[in-house]
């Protein structure tokens, strides 16, 4: 159910002030008020643009106009939980573009559609800073690295049918779409320290440093 | 063997708890600071610019040189930015560095806003990355729990505060205009230089935008000075890096290692290309940087070597393919991002990277004749230059490197009739075995 503007002050307002009180100029909270907004309702309605433009002074069209630039901003419902694939150039030659085709089909949806029962949105990604894992899949921003169709699928798999699925670096517990949003907003969860801090790749030159012998120079 | 690694800021990471502040201290963390703290500013500035640190993010800027242009006694608030937007394809050391040891960017932070007279600090992390993100949240609060952040800095009078300010996925806010355009709650479009944000920066105020990299350095050169860190490296390449290696090798990953290392140096601590293909082409410095090929793995990687070669050490971020990949299909996906991430700003950016991704498209399809190949150069010069920031720049740099190392590959798409590369034989996995 859609929610209005007047729901949206009362259950966003403290929040929004808080995020606001962040800032020297009020302005710069309007991407993280746009987060917090899709931790509310899943994607920015254009209620949630209206309370954006409320809170900040500014225009409902100024407000559009930054949500639309950006691609974490989602102006439609996805999903409970948001698969990304990414089909940039080294992730999609290591099988990246096999594992988006695979999961359309899989899935029965296209680029940016989400399945019938809300559990899974599907979208190609651009480089997520995690070439040294590709072929990489996100999903709710949580790195699944080193993934193939078959894994892929086994995930998607997972997600809908509210298995235990866990990041191959990240935190132990899975967030939603909204949860994730609202660790954007710059309410982080409690899960910080859980989870995992570094995968084989990021250790693959300390440990050939410390096979050779070869020590760090500077004192510690 | 000589020491070829040079693991600094990686040295703890295979620590289970690397990422909190006791283990950082652990290993030697916030010493630096106190040292920084009784210095005057300008002095921290000035063994700075004696490190010749060069800037991390891929510009390679000299680091306290920036620290220096911020003007003093101006009666303006200054800002420190640091530039966590990781995107550029083949980067992946900020993210890493992030999730393992963000305790080193936050002392770095607190040391350079001290140096350029900064009382509020913004970490500016790409959104895409849930799990770091915490860890900096978290970091922050650690930090300024144990009075590293906050008031009265270890009683030395000096006051910070840091916002954590996740971005929205816009691969152009990494340009560091752009990033403050976003920053201040716009739309991510660079701005015009000059002014630079060393005089007009964040809320038109003199400003340091840094990379994660540049600015998780300085506490080593604080703590063992600026001629320790210039020791090592080239003569005008100083220190060590994190050099990224990704594709079609046995062991992708981080390595640290002096600038001027080689890509054969490299290849031989990571096992070399996958077993039983050779090395076709990379990119030394992520995909706006113009692609090497085998004749280049003796090329040392420092900011002159890697320029006189004909291409730019950017963020050492090594993506390798070998022969079972199509370089116009690797092309064409690089410029069809550029295409998905030009701002708009800009006609020749805008308007240049939708004709270049149709005539790309239409050669991998076996389509078009050579002189489309003059064409495309013809385009892509008329980008370059010609717009505000440099993503437009970036468009020319694959396709023209490409075109001159693989011109035959290109006409090869012609004789054929289309792609003449099986994509199964260049994915990590066989496809019976993924399936």
């Amino acid at each position: 159910m859609a929610l209005t503007v007047s729901d949206l002050r009362s259950r966003l307002g403290a929040d929004a002030t808080e995020i606001i009180g962040r800032y020297p100029k009020p302005r710069s909270a309007l991407l993280p008020l746009l987060h917090l907004v899709q931790a509310e309702q899943g994607y920015v309605s254009e209620e949630g643009i209206a309370f954006c433009a409320e809170r900040l002074g500014l225009e409902e069209a100024e407000v559009a106009a930054v949500t639309s630039f950006y691609t974490m901003f989602k102006r439609e419902p996805v999903g409970e939980y948001h698969v990304g694939v990414c089909t940039n150039s080294l992730c999609a030659v290591m099988g990246g573009d096999a594992i988006f085709a695979d999961l359309k089909e899989h899935l029965r949806v296209g680029n940016d559609e989400t399945t019938p029962d809300g559990k899974v949105s599907l979208e190609h990604l651009e480089c997520n800073a995690a070439c040294d894992y590709a072929p990489v899949v996100m999903v709710n921003w949580e790195f699944f690295d080193n993934m193939t169709p078959r894994s892929a699928r086994d995930l998607v798999d997972g997600l809908r049918t509210g298995a235990d699925v866990v990041p191959t670096r990240g935190a132990p517990r899975l967030c939603t779409w909204k949860q994730a949003s609202r660790i954007l907003a710059g309410f982080p969860d409690e899960q910080a320290t859980a989870g995992h801090t570094a995968g084989d790749p990021s250790l693959a030159g300390l440990r050939k440093a410390r096979e050779q012998g070869w020590t760090p120079e500077g004192q510690r | 063997m000589t020491t070829i690694l040079t693991p600094e800021l990686t040295a703890h990471w295979d620590e289970p708890d690397s990422f909190t502040l006791a283990a950082y201290r652990r290993g030697g963390g916030y010493k630096a600071l106190p040292k920084a703290l009784a210095m005057p500013p300008d002095e921290v500035i000035s063994t700075l610019k004696e490190s010749v640190l060069r800037g991390r993010g891929g510009a390679g800027f000299p680091t306290g040189v920036k620290w220096g242009f911020i003007p003093q006694g101006d009666g303006k608030p200054h800002y420190l930015v640091v530039n966590a937007d990781e995107s550029e394809p083949g980067a992946c050391k900020d993210m890493p560095t992030l999730l393992a040891n963000p305790q080193a960017l936050i002392e770095g932070i607190v040391i350079a806003a001290y140096a350029i007279r900064a009382h509020e600090a913004f970490i500016y992390v790409r959104g895409e990355v849930l799990h770091v993100i915490r860890r900096l949240h978290h970091a922050v609060a650690e930090a300024r729990e144990a009075g590293f952040l906050g008031r009265d800095i270890l009683g030395s009078g000096f006051d910070l505060e840091v916002v954590v300010h996740a971005g929205a996925g816009a691969y152009i806010c990494g340009e560091e205009t752009a990033l403050l355009d976003s920053l201040e709650g716009f739309r991510g479009q660079p701005r015009l230089k000059p002014p630079f944000p060393a005089t007009a920066g964040l809320y038109a105020s003199p400003t340091v935008v840094n990379n994660v990299e540049s600015i998780a350095t300085v506490p080593w050169i604080l703590l063992n000075g600026a001629p320790e860190f210039a020791a090592i490296g080239t003569e005008k390449s100083k220190g060590f890096g994190i050099f990224s290696l990704s594709g079609h090798v046995m062991t992708p990953g981080q390595y640290e290692a002096p600038l001027g290392t080689t890509l054969r140096e490299l290849l031989g601590l990571a096992g070399g290309i996958r077993a039983g293909h050779r090395l076709k082409f990379w990119t030394p410095g992520g995909s706006s940087t113009p692609l090497f090929t085998d004749q280049h793995l003796d090329v040392p990687l420092d900011y002159e070597s890697v320029a006189a070669a004909g291409s730019m050490l950017g963020t050492r971020s090594i993506q390798l393919f070998d022969e079972t990949t199509c370089v116009v299909r690797v092309v064409l996906r690089w410029i069809e991002f550029y295409q998905h991430e030009s701002c708009g700003k800009c006609t020749p950016c805008r308007e240049g990277s939708y004709w270049v991704v149709q005539m790309l498209d239409q050669l991998e399809c076996g389509g078009g004749s050579e002189a489309d190949l003059e064409k495309l150069l013809d385009v892509c010069t008329n980008i370059t230059g010609r717009a505000f920031c440099a993503l437009g720049d970036s468009i020319e740099a694959p396709v023209k490197s490409s075109i001159t190392y693989f011109r035959d590959e290109y006409l090869e798409h012609q004789r054929y009739g289309g792609c003449p590369f099986d994509p199964e034989a260049s994915t990590l996995f066989t496809m019976e075995n993924a399936r």
